[in-house]
């Protein structure tokens, strides 16, 4: 048992902690400010982390690296690919959410080609950048009742519906839409298909004006009998009722400890502003009993110790995933400890640094408006406490809704 | 030879599945609690009377432990095999002998003896006395000494403390202590009755500080003075030896073996809110001389790091009633019933119960991050600090949880839940007591 970060992986944490503070650090306030504008700078890096996710330690800035891993025969450890993704994410959001977001071809529907699509499929989307579009007007969290339809013309499926909250929906190279082929067969029917964008009947409705991550794009599209080639469905086109939804699920326990790494990113970076800009009010040395500090000084003392256990839970989902356990359970614990965790930390911090941390001269203030979404999006908190309340209570989805 | 460590797991697994403790628990009955309560005295008493330790009056050099060998740099969350059997021995012992004991020893305020030497067979002391002096410990792992805290209290934690007490004081012995002291006192650890003993740092003051002792020392020749009062001591009716922290003019806090039967070392009954089963009580030190000898170890002591290891005890333990807890209130959620279904369907309870799978994971990898940073002799001081503050608030927010979702029965001692509530306070406020 050891729970520290292994020097295998202290390379990748440097790299991306400097990519950080000198590439998104510096540009964080100008792309938040200039919403919709895509942030140019971003090319560059994208071509030198393609180049570092070639390479044999996994990736360091996109969810398309994390994958279910093989059973070690040997039975040995691993510190895998969950595991260097997610120090590279938590790092690089150190620096700024939105711009990770942003980062071209390492999208969410990367991630979603990576997990289910065919050798063929792999070849052909080789090096395009993919967004996902799942979430409806009327349907949220609640992915399973999307009206999206795919219905079966030839060699061609015909799509119609509505998507928002597509991350990058207008710089991507293609839409992975979830779309139900029947929607009388229910959750089972949902299959992801590859859009590519410029499609007939693919038609972006509008760009939204959010309260953080403002680098990232969030777009909304319309699908107006928008015709998709079969090749484009990933996965199996079969609909297998038995099976229903948990395929599409699985992706959620391999991407739902990188956004909780997102929040420990972000709540790294406002905890060590603060304790910078109140380090004349921070004299103890992790020794004296916490009430008899100064207000102050609990109040820090108590963020990094929640920072601390939101991380290290982080760091246990990644792990499992890595070594081939189940983490469905602790995936969601770690991504509801780490979201909750960061929202009240930085809007702690910027109660704490006063005017300081209300005004846009520091980035505090981004800071508390970037992580509300991390309590929402791959799961809200309530999602996430429903999931684990689910397993542990050992509840169904009909008994405990 | 010595039997392997695993060999003592082993016998102790057998015993568990003979049940004979059980047997045993039903024979205890009224007319030996009343034997037991007549030995005790009044409002102020002596404190229990000591055996006679042999002094040893040569230089001897003290035998410490090797840190576990061989391991890697990678982050890993699995335990050896031998952890693992560890682990499951004591959680039998806990759920088959220490749960069902709970309630009778909550309310009698002491660890019934029968239940103490059961646990002895689990020869837990073994580990923490060196081979040399006639244990079994070769290496010192404060992983499997957590491991066993954990499980122990998923049981309870007030006979847990009763009956890491001892081994607390055997381990700081074993870590700091001079080649006389662990000779004079640690074979006694391993005696048909073993030696009772408690780690005294908490003084009865508010805010109190570790750091900032009200009990002191006072170098007098060849001795020292030791005045003051100590709070919440364990074992505080049956301890034949204390290890006391008292500030000394000039050096800092520091430890010292304090004997029961030394002149001047007077208890008084004061039983606290919770840890029943613990027998805590006040420890007066009125100008007690020791012997220069009795000052726990050398140069190499640390007073802070002695606090850590208390403190991440403590966290261990809070983890294993949480689970308790956790256990507890998913069984009665998924059971009772209320406008027609079980509770447990209702987002406001389940939630809650998600809750306190969520704090619990958080507390369970704050305290082995330290524990495995001590375990290899890496800085440890702020992965303690900080699974301490965390272990203290989240460990009583589930025991305030664990009584709310019980409602008004779990007011009622037929639950064990408002038991857990008044241990798991102590999370908070103990310091020493305990040494992993």
């Amino acid at each position: 048992m050891y729970l520290e970060l292994p020097n295998k992986l202290k390379g990748l944490q440097m790299m991306s902690a400097n990519l950080a503070k000198e590439m998104f650090r510096p540009i964080s306030r100008k792309y938040d400010l200039a919403e919709h504008e895509y942030p140019k700078e971003l090319d560059m890096i994208a071509n030198m982390l393609d180049g570092m996710n070639d390479g044999e330690q996994g990736g360091v800035a996109g969810a398309t690296q994390s994958s279910k891993a093989k059973k070690p025969d040997n039975g040995e450890v691993k510190n895998g690919s969950n595991m260097a993704s997610l120090i590279g994410i938590q790092e690089l959001c150190w620096g700024d959410t939105g711009l990770l977001l942003s980062m071209p071809r390492q999208g969410l529907g990367n991630a979603a080609i990576a997990a289910v699509a065919n050798e063929e499929q792999l070849e052909r989307f080789k090096g395009k950048w993919a967004a996902m579009a799942i979430t409806e007007p009327d349907a949220g969290s609640d992915s399973a009742s999307i009206r999206t339809t795919a219905k079966k013309d030839g060699d061609y499926y015909v799509l119609n519906g509505e998507k928002i909250f597509i991350t990058s929906g207008a710089r991507a190279d293609l839409i992975v839409v979830w779309a139900s082929v029947d929607p009388s067969l229910g959750r089972a029917a949902i299959k992801s298909f590859a859009v590519e964008v410029g499609t007939p009947g693919l038609e972006l409705a509008r760009l939204e004006h959010k309260l953080g991550i403002k680098a990232s794009d969030t777009a909304a599209y319309i699908l107006d009998n928008c015709r998709v080639h079969k090749s484009n469905l990933l996965g199996d086109p079969e609909v297998k009722v038995e099976k229903g939804f948990a395929g599409v699920m699985e992706t959620f326990d391999n991407t739902r400890p990188l956004v909780a790494g997102m929040a420990v990113g972000v709540a790294k970076a406002s905890l060590e502003k603060t304790k910078e800009l109140l380090k004349d009010c921070l004299k103890d040395n992790y020794t004296t009993p916490v009430n008899n500090l100064s207000a102050v000084e609990a109040g820090i003392y108590k963020m990094e110790a929640e920072w601390e256990a939101a991380r290290l839970l982080t760091l246990k989902a990644a792990w499992m995933a890595d070594n081939a356990q189940p983490n469905s359970k602790e995936a969601s614990m770690a991504k509801a400890k780490a979201g909750r965790m960061c929202n009240d930390i930085t809007l702690k911090c910027v109660e704490l640094c006063s005017g300081l941390g209300y005004s846009e001269t520091e980035l505090i203030e981004k800071w508390a408006r970037d992580s509300k979404i991390l309590d929402i999006f791959e799961g809200t908190q309530q999602i996430q406490q429903l999931i684990v309340a689910r397993r542990l209570l050992g509840k169904s989805s009909a008994e405990l809704r | 030879m010595s039997k392997p460590p695993i060999g003592y797991a082993l016998a102790a697994m057998n015993s568990v599945a003979s049940s004979e403790w059980i047997d045993k628990l039903g024979l205890r009955n009224a007319i030996e609690k009343l034997t037991y309560q007549g030995t005790k005295t009044g409002f102020q008493a002596l404190g229990a009377a000591t055996r006679q330790f042999k002094n040893v009056n040569k230089q001897l050099n003290p035998t410490r432990l090797d840190k576990p060998k061989g391991q890697s740099d990678l982050f890993d969350l699995s335990i050896t095999d031998e952890q693992q059997m560890m682990k499951d021995t004591v959680q039998r012992f806990a759920q088959d002998v220490v749960r069902p004991a709970a309630a009778t020893a909550d309310s009698a305020g002491f660890t019934a003896p029968d239940l103490l030497a059961q646990a002895t067979e689990l020869g837990l002391a073994y580990f923490a006395v060196p081979e040399s002096l006639g244990g079994a410990a070769v290496e010192h792992s404060p992983i499997t000494n957590m491991i066993v805290a954990e499980e122990l209290a998923t049981g309870d934690l007030g006979i847990a403390v009763a009956i890491l007490s001892s081994i607390g004081v055997a381990n700081a012995i074993t870590q700091w202590g001079s080649g006389e002291q662990q000779s004079k006192y640690l074979p006694a650890f391993l005696d048909e009755k073993p030696l009772p003993a408690a780690i005294a740092i908490s003084e009865p003051t508010p805010l109190f500080n570790a750091n900032e002792l009200n009990t002191t020392a006072k170098a007098a020749g060849d001795t020292y003075i030791l005045h003051g009062k100590k709070s919440c001591v364990a074992l505080i009716e049956s301890a034949e030896l204390f290890l006391v922290a008292a500030t000394t003019e000039g050096k800092g806090n520091q430890l010292f073996l304090v004997e029961s039967s030394n002149e001047g070392v007077t208890i008084e009954k004061s039983p606290a809110k919770g840890l029943k089963p613990a027998n805590v009580g006040t420890l007066v030190l009125n100008n007690v001389k020791v012997p220069k000898q009795a000052l726990l170890g050398d140069a190499n002591i640390n007073y802070q790091t002695l606090l850590n290891y208390s403190r991440l005890a403590w966290c261990a333990l809070a983890c294993g009633t949480a689970q308790a807890v956790l256990d507890y209130t998913i069984e009665y959620a998924n059971d009772r019933v209320a406008f027609g279904e079980p509770i447990s369907h209702r987002q406001s309870v389940a939630f809650m119960i998600a809750n306190i799978g969520i704090e619990l994971e958080g507390m369970r990898v704050m305290t082995q991050r330290a524990v495995a940073l001590a375990e290899r002799g890496e800085d440890f001081q702020r992965a303690a600090y900080l699974a301490h503050i965390f272990c203290a608030d989240k460990a009583m927010e589930i025991g305030t949880n664990g009584v709310q979702l019980l409602g008004g029965h779990g007011f009622t001692k037929e639950h064990p839940v408002e038991r857990w509530y008044r241990d798991l306070r102590a999370i908070a406020v103990m310091e020493g007591g305990l040494h992993l």
